[in-house]
């Protein structure tokens, strides 16, 4: 009789690529990256970066309700982007848009969606940072957490009958590894076969519960064998090492037609939401040493910048000219026109039913005789 | 809770009187009035409307190798194979959600629920997933789905089998809900809501399943729908309006068999639609009969009745000659001694002293005792 212990003697390993310091780690497998993809990967870095700091700042002043960062996973969001292609479907959690930005969201769509003003892809139905293109191939935020893990599998069930070179991504955080949905999902994709490739930001806080108390397992990666389910775990801090391990898991999911599981290990350096402050429960020391000496960021630059790819003028350049095409955006965002009051009756079926219809009449009518109790910068 | 489904049906399959094997039809009458219940309704609605579309599918536990729970989805798998008849592990969450995923890019699945009891493990996703997509994503997702199953009450299986979950979904936008009653109801209605882009709760009743209704020949052709939205006046009346759904139908129709002993006409409607809620046709009733009876199996508060009383006060109010009479189940979870069920639910002489007291022609309290 013999009992499987509840804790490995070690714990699973991670895999890296560059040293804090920017040098490839000797005896690292890796493939290489070119010039033009490096590039793109830092600058789009870079513009997440500052676009997540200038529209927190823009909440902050009151002019969108609110906003959530994705500051110290940027190597997660854009490299996890970059090994992917187009095809593929991305079922999001919340903090992802680096994969939106890579496929070619503008700025200004972006702003759009904070704004919720009459450009909005979604018509100001939704929050702010819940955005969603068809064409960008990345479903609309939804805030219910870890919901998307079995409607992954369900999205891959119907993606298989299309026979294409593509898979479904699903991302969640280590917290929403706690939910119903995570286990369903998992073991569901497992049992049906899906081609889902399921990524896990483990970036150490659900809000102002750590890991210490979300689960008592060695993080999330050894949760993928109890399901039947291949597993790595990386650091989510070295854009190379996520590359890579993306680019491989995507293989695997797509040619065996089974599902992979990544945990990618990061640190959430933001505050959770612009309804939180993060100081309350952690140590601001421990926040600053994770934003400045293990920035993803600063390690993935060292390393373009030793290959000759990359100067500090076009940094600097870079940096003053994304600024100065977020504060447009913004401006742009903020002068725009609101959506129009039939908006709010619209898709909430197929077709207007016709009490929808009459409501909206009678709101009509209302808004005719008492003009001026309506606000005028809402058009009708 | 047991789980284990042979347990389960095993408790109920062989002592209850409605479960008949379903290739046993009644036949036993004249050659013009044919005779289909309601589980050979919705098994062939399933079967044609999964031979048109290869889009749609079924997914629910049971509903393969087992043929279905209550014996639904029989003949199905054999028919179009595991891929199209997907036996689920147990979380209704969990298959919800893949449901709820595969109709995001494209499919048209059928979701079972075992009882819609058990839906409610699954609720976040019929709500915030289902219901909501097409709004919140501003009809960049549609979500082509129905989630059917047996809801209220059937026969001694306690509470948590045996709530009615019409006014529940029924409140909800985004949604539709659908009451079927009799076999053409369970034909035309099913296979409406598959066609239907928007997300569907279907809400069927386990003692009808075994229930036999004459049905025309039209219901039998692959292309027979009954439209959503559309009450259906099952008796006409002149005297008290009785609405109902589901079950109560029947209930509603004896009682105005005992009515018109008394010289009271009852007209009854049959909602087939919770929402959108044929309010057209209710209040049209209620201006010809001035007398309003609702009958449901629910619970009152928040229930079904309340929002058709609210309706006819709102565009019939000057023509009601009497208050609003509203019959639903008891306040209390439903209990399991046979007694106590039968005094939880309305009977069939509930809605008979309703009517009365609407047409001013009850008895004194003390007289009834």
């Amino acid at each position: 009789m013999k009992f499987i212990s509840e804790a490995a003697d070690k714990r699973i390993p991670c895999y890296r690529v560059l040293s804090d310091d920017g040098y490839p780690i000797a005896g690292s497998r890796f493939e290489q990256v070119d010039k033009e993809t490096a590039v793109k990967m830092y600058k789009s870095m870079v513009t997440l970066q500052i676009m997540d700091n200038i529209f927190y700042e823009a909440q902050r002043q009151g002019r969108i309700s609110f906003y959530l960062t994705s500051t110290g996973e940027e190597a997660i969001n854009i490299a996890t982007a970059a090994a992917l292609t187009s095809d593929d479907v991305i079922l999001p959690q919340y903090r992802e848009p680096g994969i939106l930005l890579w496929r070619g969201f503008t700025l200004q769509e972006f702003a759009n969606q904070c704004f919720g003003n009459s450009a909005d892809y979604g018509k100001g139905k939704q929050m702010p940072i819940h955005y969603g293109s068809n064409k960008h191939n990345f479903f609309t935020i939804s805030s219910p957490i870890a919901t998307q893990l079995p409607q992954a599998a369900g999205v891959a069930y119907s993606l298989k009958m299309d026979k294409k070179e593509a898979c479904v991504v699903a991302f969640t955080g280590d917290g929403g590894t706690s939910e119903g949905d995570f286990h369903a999902g998992l073991n569901f994709a497992a049992v049906m076969d899906a081609p889902v490739l399921f990524i896990c930001r483990n970036n150490g806080w659900a809000i102002s519960t750590p890991i210490s108390e979300q689960f008592r397992s060695d993080g999330v990666v050894v949760k993928g064998q109890a399901y039947g389910i291949r597993s790595i775990r990386v650091d989510g801090n070295d854009a190379l090492a996520v590359y890579n391990t993306i680019r491989a898991a995507r293989e695997m999911v797509i040619h065996e037609q089974k599902p992979v599981l990544v945990e990618a290990l990061s640190y959430r350096v933001g505050h959770h939401s612009t309804s939180d402050d993060s100081t309350k429960y952690r140590p601001v020391d421990e926040i600053e040493h994770w934003k400045t000496a293990r920035n993803p960021l600063a390690r993935f630059r060292k390393w373009v910048h030793k290959n000759g790819w990359w100067t500090d003028d076009e940094e600097s350049e870079l940096r003053g000219s994304i600024r100065k095409q977020l504060l447009n955006a913004i401006q742009v965002a903020e002068k725009m026109e609101k959506p129009v009051l039939a908006e709010m009756f619209s898709d909430v079926y197929d077709d207007l039913p016709s009490n929808l219809h009459e409501q909206e009449k009678s709101l009509r009518e209302t808004i005719k005789r008492h003009r001026q109790d309506y606000p005028t910068d809402v058009p009708v | 809770m047991l789980r284990i489904a042979g347990n389960k049906l095993g408790a109920r399959g062989f002592t209850s009187p409605f479960l008949k094997p379903a290739g046993l039809t009644l036949r036993s009458y004249s050659s013009s009035a044919k005779q289909m219940t309601v589980r050979e309704a919705l098994n062939s609605a399933l079967d044609e409307e999964m031979s048109a579309d290869h889009n749609v599918f079924l997914m629910g536990e049971e509903v393969g190798e087992y043929q279905g729970a209550y014996k639904v989805s029989k003949g199905l798998m054999q028919k179009f194979g595991p891929q199209r008849v997907v036996d689920t592990p147990i979380t209704e969450a969990g298959f919800t959600g893949i449901g709820v995923g595969a109709a995001f890019y494209g499919l048209r699945p059928v979701v079972e629920f075992m009882t819609f009891n058990f839906a409610m493990q699954a609720m976040d996703h019929i709500i915030n997933s289902a219901a909501k997509t097409n709004y919140m994503s501003s009809g960049n997702i549609n979500v082509p789905i129905v989630f059917r199953g047996p809801n209220g009450a059937a026969a001694g299986v306690g509470a948590q089998h045996s709530q009615c979950y019409a006014a529940w979904y029924g409140s909800c936008p985004g949604l539709k809900v659908l009451v079927p009653y009799s076999s053409e109801d369970a034909r035309g209605l099913l296979k409406a809501a598959i066609r239907d882009p928007d997300p569907v709760v279907f809400l069927e009743n386990e003692l009808l399943y075994g229930e036999a209704f004459p049905v025309s020949a039209e219901v039998f052709d692959s292309g027979f729908c009954i439209p959503i939205g559309k009450a259906k006046i099952e008796r006409e009346g002149k005297h008290v309006t009785i609405t109902s759904f589901s079950k109560m139908v029947g209930f509603s129709l004896k009682a105005a068999e005992i009515l018109a002993k008394d010289g009271i006409d009852a007209e009854v409607i049959n909602l087939r639609s919770i929402r959108p809620l044929d309010r057209t046709t209710i209040n049209a009733s209620v201006r010809k009969t001035n007398r309003l009876v609702t009958v449901e199996e629910g619970f009152p508060q928040h229930g079904v009745g309340a929002e058709i009383c609210t309706s006819i006060v709102e565009d019939s109010f000057g023509y009601l000659d009497a208050p609003v009479e509203r019959i639903a189940g008891a306040d209390v979870p439903m209990p399991y001694a046979a007694n106590l069920e039968r005094m939880a639910l309305p009977q069939v002489e509930d809605i008979v002293r309703a009517a009365k007291r609407a047409c001013y022609r009850s008895l004194p309290a003390a007289a009834t005792a």
